[in-house]
């Protein structure tokens, strides 16, 4: 399967709508947001991207090849109302699963790149997603390519239980795999990212990176407030906290991330060409 | 005797710095006034007097320059002492110099990935005469509030934990390892206990001897205690001419020797700190040459000088095997 880059700002006037901003309550232009790839061009807020709108911001144009499309949701509990949910998920996001895994090229180096869609289930972890994540680290270690990892996830899939917890455990190995046999493994942290996946292969890479203003954590804050009675402070569990406190490399907003990518594997003593569409 | 001199080389520095611009202005209205006779002069003064000024100025440079070597000359014989001042002067080039000067595409890595980011020990990755190496070093800052949120180069046990987090991927990915060390030792504080420094500063030392890359230790400034060790344990150990390395700073040696600390100039010839001295002990491989007056006064030499110590050496270490290099650093060690 091939895409190419479908969302380029197109110049036809009468296609364009306004988006308004969530934050700032200020409405753009759709050709606006998409060459500011999707920040709020007045505020700067990021909206959530599909996944493969991702891929095609960070992959060379042509390049991208999609990996195990075929693997989806079982249903192991049959849990009430779980498979119809499935169906509408499907529905509106047409993918098969949250978990999106591709080889693909930045500047001619070819890496394994796997991106999880927040509008499919919160991106949260079923075992379809376990699988689909594990065979693209799998094959990463197995042809020694770089692997990049696009987190987003509100954590286990509720509907699927124990089978949800357990990929955890099957990720965090294959991760473990992968860097012991000598890969480079780059985690990008978008909002949100919490729960399982956070516990899991989101937090093990040899760099992180964060998206500005991305929710990132363990528990969610609603929880956490929950807990201990208190209102959280403003800002609490946000990228620039984790990186305040030492979680997280650098903070890289969105329209740098091929760019500092790119540096990152010629740092890994990659052979990367600069070409393809930067031009 | 050297803030004496280092004060009035600045005074000197800042007149010839006034008296050049105003040279460089007449000079200026002078070239105008040739080129266009119409033009009229912008203050009070005519232009037939530009001429005789311009002497006058040019007099007054070469006087003022003379004055300035003779003052670097009385540097030449430097005590133990004067190079702790020098060393630890605030406008001798820090990690954050050398870093720009010595190496390209550098990205930061931040932060323990346990706890907390510590910003007195700044490091991560960078391409080394296209090598891609790990460099690392202390922090101490160059403004107050820098100084302050890095504590004066002063590393809490995150700091270290950070290095190594570094160290690590170094090793994994076999990146050579540059370090800058200058701190006045580690910091000293109910925090830092309570995460475990002292800890942090053995399993740095204990981690460092094993790695299988080669490591340099570029002593740059003043080096003390464990808190400086603890990012040294190399293999070929490098340091500027005026830098000073020892078990601890001068003032607590006298403190704790004589339970008086205004003696620490004393101290500073006891203690074998300077470059010179460590040299011969065989604790330091190479002794980098620094100008005239400190590395302050001129660091683009500095930095070509260390820059060439650095390849010189990183060439050498490159040609040996992952065990070799373990055991060249063992070697470096037991004999101590």
């Amino acid at each position: 399967m091939q895409f190419s880059r479908q969302n380029k700002p197109h110049p036809d006037k009468d296609n364009d709508v306004f988006i308004t901003c969530k934050k700032c309550n200020r409405r753009s232009k759709k050709s606006q947001w998409i060459s500011h790839y999707y920040a709020c061009p007045v505020c700067g807020k990021l909206k959530n991207i599909s996944a493969n709108y991702r891929l095609s911001i960070i992959l060379d144009q042509g390049s991208i090849r999609m990996m195990d499309t075929n693997i989806m949701s079982q249903d192991p509990l049959d849990f009430p109302g779980y498979k119809e949910k499935l169906a509408l998920a499907k529905e509106k996001t047409g993918l098969m699963e949250s978990a999106v895994t591709a080889t693909g090229k930045i500047g001619k180096q070819k890496v394994v790149c796997i991106v999880l869609d927040s509008r499919f289930f919160m991106g949260s972890m079923s075992d379809a997603v376990g699988e689909k994540v594990t065979r693209g680290i799998e094959y990463a270690t197995k042809h020694h390519l770089p692997l990049i990892i696009f987190a987003a996830s509100g954590g286990a899939r509720m509907q699927e239980g124990i089978f949800s917890l357990m990929q955890m455990a099957k990720t965090s190995d294959a991760i473990e795999e992968y860097e012991r046999n000598g890969g480079l493994y780059i985690s990008v942290l978008t909002h949100p990212t919490t729960g399982g996946v956070t516990a899991s292969f989101a937090t093990l890479a040899d760099i992180t990176l964060a998206e500005p203003g991305a929710l990132i954590g363990f528990a969610g804050p609603r929880v956490i407030e929950q807990t201990i009675g208190k209102k959280l402070p403003e800002g609490f569990q946000r990228s620039e906290y984790l990186y305040q406190h030492g979680f997280v490399d650098q903070i890289v907003p969105r329209n740098q991330l091929r760019d500092t990518l790119k540096r990152l594997l010629r740092l890994h003593g990659m052979n990367v060409k600069e070409a393809s569409y930067d031009s | 005797m050297i803030r004496n001199i280092l004060e009035q080389a600045k005074k000197v520095d800042a007149k010839l710095s006034a008296i050049s611009s105003s040279a460089k202005k007449h000079t200026i209205m002078l070239t105008r006034a040739t080129l266009d006779p119409s033009i009229e002069p912008e203050d009070d003064s005519s232009f037939e007097e530009i001429p005789a000024l311009l002497e006058e100025e040019r007099k007054e440079i070469l006087h003022l320059q003379g004055l300035k070597s003779d003052l670097l000359e009385q540097c030449r014989n430097l005590t133990p002492a004067d190079r702790v001042v020098l060393a630890r002067l605030s406008s001798r080039p820090h990690i954050t110099d050398f870093i720009p000067a010595l190496f390209t595409d550098f990205f930061e890595q931040k932060g323990d990935h346990l706890y907390d980011e510590d910003p007195s020990i700044y490091g991560g990755i960078a391409l080394y005469h296209k090598i891609p190496v790990t460099v690392l070093g202390h922090r101490k800052g160059s403004s107050v509030e820098e100084n302050l949120s890095c504590r004066f180069g002063m590393p809490c046990p995150e700091g270290y934990r950070k290095a190594m987090r570094l160290m690590a991927q170094a090793e994994k990915f076999a990146r050579p390892i540059i370090t800058f060390i200058d701190t006045p030792g580690a910091y000293p504080g109910m925090e830092a206990e309570e995460h475990g420094q002292g800890e942090a500063i053995a399993r740095s030392l204990a981690f460092m001897s094993h790695l299988s890359v080669p490591v340099i230790a570029v002593v740059t400034g003043e080096g003390n205690s464990g808190g400086a060790l603890a990012l040294s344990v190399c293999n070929r150990m490098l340091m500027l001419e005026n830098a000073v390395y020892s078990v601890l700073s001068p003032e607590g040696f006298a403190s704790i020797l004589w339970k008086d600390a205004s003696r620490h100039e004393e101290a500073c010839e006891l203690m074998k700190m300077t470059s010179y001295d460590l040299y011969e002990n065989g604790i330091v491989d190479e002794v980098i040459p620094e100008p005239l007056g400190g590395a302050q006064t001129d660091p683009t030499s500095v930095y070509r000088s260390i820059d060439e110590a650095i390849y010189r050496h990183l060439k050498a270490l490159l040609k040996m095997s992952p065990k070799e290099v373990r055991a060249d650093r063992h070697k470096k060690f037991r004999k101590l």
